[in-house]
């Protein structure tokens, strides 16, 4: 369970940025990918406890889950597979070319000036 | 007074302090000319079984070191000391994963230039580890025949981001009824093209194309 530490960092970069604007934080935004090893859930709960006793405490932590992306070099094209069968859902080649699905990235601050 | 809530646009990966670390050690490694492989498995799935019978078979040529990361205990250092390798434990405590500043602090008293390999036994965990760069310049995933051929999909992050899967335990795939088929075809729906070596540490069938693999790495 690295959940924990994750969202210490989370809570960590999120405070630095908004230490150094000046702002409150009101609601972290995050990108998350099925590749990156993270369950989601277990990260929402790990947030709360993170930010417990911080300037983030009672903060939310906002999760937008995305597919995994390959590119299918038979089809030229971008498909969304399932991270448990990265293989073409149309003609079924192998797509080791993976475009997205391992982030694990804070993409914004809702923040109260 | 406060004012409307605003967004402010940020992108940051959230692991972006581990991944400088890692890169700082990926360079450190390849100017000391040292090739460093990390093992990542579940628990009892042979990792330190097949390290120390690695250690045994590459020192005779290679100036070999370990470093081996668990959560408690130091049994693990002790067992591949005995090949005569440099090894040191990695005690995690409570943190069920390496990261590459635990690495980076245990290796910092190391002259990395009289080693040609150093091999990083992660904790046996299939889940942590998956997020974690260490700076390796190969990430092996070992599963064992008695794990169930299905491990791959459950666990797909750690199998995609490995560069070679090794099959463990070859000796009892008949007892399990292991079936290799099913284990390959879930291991290439994870990681299309990955390579797959199967072994058994115990009696040495496969240790020689494992051996030659590592010497390939090495020659890179």
């Amino acid at each position: 369970m690295h959940e924990l530490s994750i969202a210490a960092s989370i809570v960590d970069l999120a405070q630095e940025e908004a230490h150094k604007r000046g702002v409150r934080v009101l609601a972290v935004h995050l990108k998350l990918g099925p590749l990156a090893g993270v369950v989601r859930d277990a990260l929402l709960g790990s947030f709360e406890m993170a930010a417990a006793g911080t300037p983030l405490e009672h903060s939310r932590l906002v999760i937008e889950e995305l597919p995994v992306i390959v590119f299918c070099p038979q089809c030229d094209a971008r498909r969304s597979v399932s991270a448990q069968s990265l293989c073409c859902p149309q003609c079924g080649t192998p797509t080791p070319e993976v475009l997205q699905g391992a982030e694990l990235q804070v993409t914004a601050l809702e923040v109260d000036s | 007074m406060t004012g409307q809530p605003r967004i402010l646009e940020i992108r940051q990966n959230v692991l972006k302090r581990n991944d400088v670390i890692a890169r700082e050690l990926r360079e450190r490694f390849r100017a000391a000319g040292v090739c460093v492989v990390s093992l990542v498995s579940s628990p009892g799935t042979g990792k330190t079984m097949l390290l120390e019978k690695t250690l045994a078979l590459l020192r005779p040529s290679a100036r070999v070191a370990a470093l081996v990361g668990d959560l408690a205990t130091e049994n693990d250092a002790a067992r591949l000391a005995r090949s005569g390798a440099p090894v040191r434990q990695i005690v995690t405590g409570t943190v069920c994963h390496l990261e590459a500043e635990m690495v980076r602090n245990s290796l910092a008293d190391w002259n990395l230039a009289e080693l040609d390999y150093l091999f990083v036994e992660n904790v046996g965990n299939l889940v942590c580890p998956a997020s974690y760069d260490l700076g390796e310049n190969a990430r092996v995933v070992l599963m064992s025949v008695t794990e169930g051929e299905d491990k791959p999909l459950k666990y797909p992050a750690i199998f995609h981001g490995a560069d070679l899967a090794v099959i463990t335990k070859l000796d009892l795939a008949d007892a399990v009824e292991f079936d290799s088929d099913t284990a390959l075809a879930n291991l290439s729906a994870v990681n299309p093209g990955v390579h797959v070596l199967s072994l058994s540490a115990k009696t040495g069938a496969g240790m020689d194309r494992w051996i030659a693999m590592l010497r390939g790495w090495r020659g890179m």
